[in-house]
């Protein structure tokens, strides 16, 4: 029976994370998911937003993007174009990105421009609400 | 034998191409560096992709996406990954080499550097489109190619897409390497030989056994969305392959270059010398002998 719960998190430039946790929070594309432990294998998509994971007694917070999860009883293995961890994020960076891919949506853009602004877009929401949450 | 004259100006230009060399070796050791880790980087997320969606499609062996139908190949695109400039060794040719093999007239070619496409042109194959990549490749760029082979392959132009790029093995060693892209037929399959050897020995334990997998809301849906963002990534890595090869290479053949340079200096001062001090002797010998006639 595993009890330990591995946490990853890998996107295209690093792997982001690869933590033992007690339990993850995770913003599941349908609504937001918690595991623990000896989950059934489950497979899903993600929104932009946040990974909240358990250690011990602490909380820990990272912004994510847009991506994939596959859980399994004793391993969580995310799929993300970004992940920062919380005391990592730098507010008016992702406020500037906010606002600037804000402007860029009213501009004509074509289909690949619009994905990459959207994703912009979301990734830095993500991040503020992460770094806002507890103001 | 070459005047005086004639060496030493001969001697200044080798050194100055040596200079140059020597300098476009150290750029190209600097990108290296970035292209290798960036390359080496990318691969934990391409292999976990590579892993979900296997995992996925023995769950669901009944449902097949478009991108996956297998169909008699009457057409073939191939991408060609090359480079946009030269002087990086016997990269390019190796590469090009494989194009070679390829049915002219059943084939389109897609091009993602300028060398390629200077062949394609050359040889009168049917170039369908030519893209120019960074030094620093990035994904939107891969995305817009993906996105366009895609597109051929759905609309029936094309029935099968390979993608020919220059794997990265070590800084000494390139290899020109063939994938099929589209249809997607097997997914480990094309894996295998992106993994490193001691990775791909810890990433297999998870596929062995088999594992049933809950997908919400629906596998078919989940495979929907993963499958076009397997291709860009798997494109992606391929670029970035290719770009840590290309500065490699250049880096290598830059290393050789001013090597040679080295050597061939120093030959030429040796020579230089000979022909300097021969030119010595003899006017030292005309001098005696005047001097002994004068004395006469």
């Amino acid at each position: 029976m595993a009890q330990s719960l591995r946490l990853e998190i890998v996107t295209p430039t690093a792997k982001a994370l690869s933590e033992e946790v007690d339990y993850v929070g995770l913003p599941a594309a349908h609504g937001e998911m918690g595991i623990y432990p000896n989950h059934i294998p489950f497979v899903t998509e993600l929104a932009a937003g946040e990974v909240a994971y358990q250690q011990k007694s602490k909380v820990f917070h990272m912004a994510i993007g847009a991506g994939f999860v596959q859980i399994m009883p004793d391993k969580i293995s995310i799929l993300t174009d970004m992940a920062i961890d919380e005391d990592h994020i730098d507010e008016q960076k992702a406020e500037d990105a906010k606002q600037r891919a804000e402007a860029r949506l009213n501009e004509q853009l074509n289909d690949e421009e619009l994905a990459l602004v959207q994703a912009t877009l979301a990734n830095s929401i993500a991040q503020l609400k992460v770094k806002r949450r507890r103001k | 034998m070459a005047s005086l004259k004639e060496m030493r100006n001969r001697i200044g230009s080798v050194k100055a191409t040596q200079k140059i060399t020597k300098a476009m070796q150290m750029v190209a050791a600097a990108k290296m560096r970035k292209a290798q880790n960036a390359a080496l980087a990318g691969r934990p997320y391409t292999e976990l992709l590579n892993q979900m969606l296997g995992n996925l499609q023995k769950d669901v062996s009944d449902f097949t996406h478009p991108l996956m139908e297998v169909r008699p190949v009457k057409k073939t695109a191939v991408l060609i990954i090359s480079t946009d400039k030269g002087l990086c060794g016997a990269l390019n040719t190796n590469l090009l080499r494989e194009v070679l093999p390829y049915d002219k007239d059943s084939t389109l070619y897609v091009s993602a550097g300028r060398k390629g496409a200077q062949f394609v042109h050359r040889t009168r194959r049917t170039l369908k489109a030519e893209f120019t990549c960074k030094d620093a490749p990035e994904f939107i760029e891969a995305r817009a190619i993906s996105r366009l082979l895609q597109e051929q392959f759905l609309s029936g132009e094309v029935d099968k897409v390979d993608v020919l790029y220059t794997n990265f093995i070590s800084t000494i060693r390139q290899e020109p390497t063939i994938r099929q892209l589209l249809p997607i037929v097997e997914i480990h399959k094309l894996d295998a030989d992106l993994v490193d050897k001691d990775r791909s020995a810890a990433g297999d334990k998870v596929v062995d056994h088999h594992i049933e997998f809950a997908y919400e809301p629906t596998a078919a849906s989940v495979m929907g969305s993963l499958m076009p963002h397997y291709l860009n990534y798997l494109l992606f890595q391929f670029m970035l392959e290719a770009k840590a090869s290309e500065h490699s290479s250049r880096m290598v053949a830059m290393k050789n270059a001013t090597d040679n340079a080295k050597q061939l200096i120093k030959d030429l001062t040796l020579e230089y010398n000979k022909v300097r001090q021969a030119a010595i002797t003899s006017e030292l010998l005309e001098i005696t002998t005047a001097a002994m006639a004068m004395d006469n």
